[in-house]
């Protein structure tokens, strides 16, 4: 039995107004975006005259080519190493049954309810007295040590759910199991760590207060830690502002676009798991 | 209990029998546990030397009274006095509880409603556009969000503009310079960011829920609401839990959202531990008390979340 039409209507006005609310602030940046450079806009109005051009003068003044590269090395950087450590610990905790394993994961269970705010007073002096600041380097080891206690957890979980048979087959010593690993259980894992190193993704590209914090020089951050530094700069001139902004925030927009099955996938498991 | 299970299966192949079998088994035990500590050294220390090290120099620091440079001066549990009774800092812990309203409120409410509409209101391609619509906000980020707001915020910005199309030019104001606003208007940000996560990750627990159940209600005559009450929100429940967790740590260690709209201005309307962490430590330079703040802030998402976890867990 469905419900008529008509019962259907207030439900539907809120579904569409709910929508509506989450798209207007970027529609506004957008109507933003496009007027006049130096005029000052008001609220959400299509202008008579698009301004696409903003776009392109925006793209230099917010330095948009070398925060792409600046964030794809930080990607890069991240992203393959904190998924190859997670696998393996993740490997050694739900398959190898490592003994002392439960003190190393109790302490990872810890690390995911903690603030960044909780390590990152220490982490400036420790990058210093390591001559990390304002490197690269630096933020990276950061960023890969923060992501561990989620990246393993979930590998941990998909570790678990492979039959321990698999790694009887194989002989158990160093070389043996190294072998089993890499032969075996990664190209086993695929979609787990394909799904991890999405989340990855966009955890190290959205990284905001590590950024501003460890790296100094605006153009070696992240997208989001440089906006910062934009927004500083031209927090007056709305119309550029705007059109920045958007371009900052457009490579996660298109990727979700693209990915966008997976993303969602990924985010839902992964929030249950953690 | 499955240790007993890759023992055996560890000795199938290796276990030579004879007098040496016991020590055999011994060594292997040995030799497995050193190679699984191998596999899991790389990502432990990782952790201990950017995570562990740091929270416990946090604590340590927490007890001196140092200016980053100097040399630091012992003052034993003065810092955490301070953030315990200084009104401005007080205030801050106070703001961060309010945004729980927001942050985590709006949203899991929200989420249910949407997700049980969606539940009953089957268009085709609804789910997915409203799906992609509320996710968006989601994957950009906060300090971005944070820019968006600010426009849409300001005085001839949309929401003052959407306020005067229906006749309400009285109550139109720069929100997040009103002192009395302020920390709401923050707080919306913050509802527009979880909304999504928190909608779609209740869609996926409705769908776990059998779709039976759904036609006994109807079949018995159920309301919308009533369904809402006894089928929909007790099916959720871990996925309820997960979102209160989630969003209610969002909401007490924020810093992108209120450090990129207000700075904690106007005044100190709307500090956060988050933001007061950054100012005390990088630009005032009273690393101690940026440390105690940081050690009782995260004292205080534990004290929340861990009791929230029990809760949510056991049915």
């Amino acid at each position: 039995m469905k419900t008529s039409v008509r019962e259907q209507v207030p439900g539907l006005v809120l579904l569409i107004a709910t929508m509506v609310f989450s798209v207007l602030p970027l529609l506004s940046m957008l109507s933003a975006a496009l007027q006049p450079q130096g005029s000052v806009p008001l609220g959400l109005s299509w202008p008579s005259d698009p301004q696409w051009h903003n776009f392109i003068d925006a793209w230099r003044v917010a330095e948009v080519t070398p925060l792409l590269v600046s964030s794809i090395i930080l990607v890069a950087g991240v992203v393959p190493v904190a998924a190859l450590l997670a696998a393996m610990a993740g490997y050694g905790l739900g398959q190898l049954q490592v003994p002392g394993g439960t003190v190393v994961f109790v302490l990872l269970l810890l690390g995911l309810t903690l603030p960044r705010e909780a390590t990152i007073v220490p982490l400036y002096y420790q990058l210093r007295d390591l001559g990390l600041l304002n490197t690269r380097l630096g933020l990276i080891l950061v960023l890969i040590g923060s992501f561990m206690p989620f990246a393993v957890f979930w590998m941990r979980a998909h570790f678990q759910s492979v039959p321990r048979e698999l790694n009887e087959a194989s002989a158990l010593d160093g070389a043996g199991a190294w072998q089993a690993f890499l032969y075996i259980q990664i190209p086993l894992a695929v979609p787990a760590l394909a799904s991890l190193c999405l989340l990855l993704f966009l955890w190290t590209w959205n990284t905001f207060l590590q950024a501003i914090v460890l790296i100094n020089d605006p153009t070696k951050r992240t997208m989001a830690g440089a906006l910062q530094n934009f927004v500083g700069q031209y927090s007056t001139d709305v119309v550029l502002l705007n059109a920045g902004s958007l371009l900052i925030m457009a490579p996660t927009i298109v990727v979700f676009l693209i990915f966008q099955r997976h993303f969602v996938k990924a985010m839902i498991s992964g929030a249950v798991k953690g | 209990m499955t240790t007993a299970t890759s023992l055996s299966g560890a000795e199938l192949p290796s276990g030579p029998p004879g007098p040496n079998h016991h020590s055999a088994r011994r060594r292997a035990r040995f030799r497995r546990g050193v190679t699984g500590w191998l596999f899991i050294a790389p990502a432990a220390l990782m952790y201990a030397a950017f995570v562990l090290r740091p929270l416990l120099t946090t604590i340590w620091y927490s007890f001196y009274n140092w200016d980053g440079i100097s040399v630091g001066t012992w003052v034993g549990v003065d810092n955490y006095r301070f953030v315990l009774t200084d009104p401005q800092l007080l205030s801050s812990i106070g703001h961060a509880f309010f945004l729980i309203i927001f942050f985590a409120g709006v949203p899991v409410i929200g989420g249910l409603i949407v997700a049980a509409l969606l539940q009953e209101i089957k268009i085709r391609g609804l789910g997915t556009a409203t799906r992609t619509l509320l996710f968006l906000p989601q994957i950009i980020p906060g300090a971005a969000a944070a820019v968006a707001w600010v426009w849409m915020y300001a005085t001839n910005g949309t929401v003052n503009q959407l306020l005067s199309a229906v006749g309400l030019e009285s109550v139109t104001r720069a929100w997040l310079g009103d002192f009395d606003w302020a920390l709401v208007a923050v707080g919306i940000i913050g509802s527009w960011l979880g909304l999504g996560f928190c909608t779609i990750l209740l869609i996926a627990g409705i769908g776990k829920i059998a779709p039976e159940v759904y036609e006994a209600a109807r079949l018995d005559g159920a309301t919308f609401f009533t369904t809402f009450r006894y089928v929909t929100v007790p099916g959720l429940r871990a996925e309820i839990g997960v979102c209160v967790t989630v969003t209610i740590i969002a909401a007490l260690a924020s810093f992108d959202i209120v450090f990129m709209s207000t700075q904690g201005g106007p005044g100190y309307a709307t500090t956060v531990p988050g933001v007061q962490i950054y100012q005390l430590g990088f630009t005032e330079s009273r690393v101690g008390l940026a440390s105690a703040l940081a050690v009782v802030l995260t004292a205080l998402i534990l004290a929340v979340v861990l009791p929230i976890q029990r809760l949510f867990r056991e049915t």
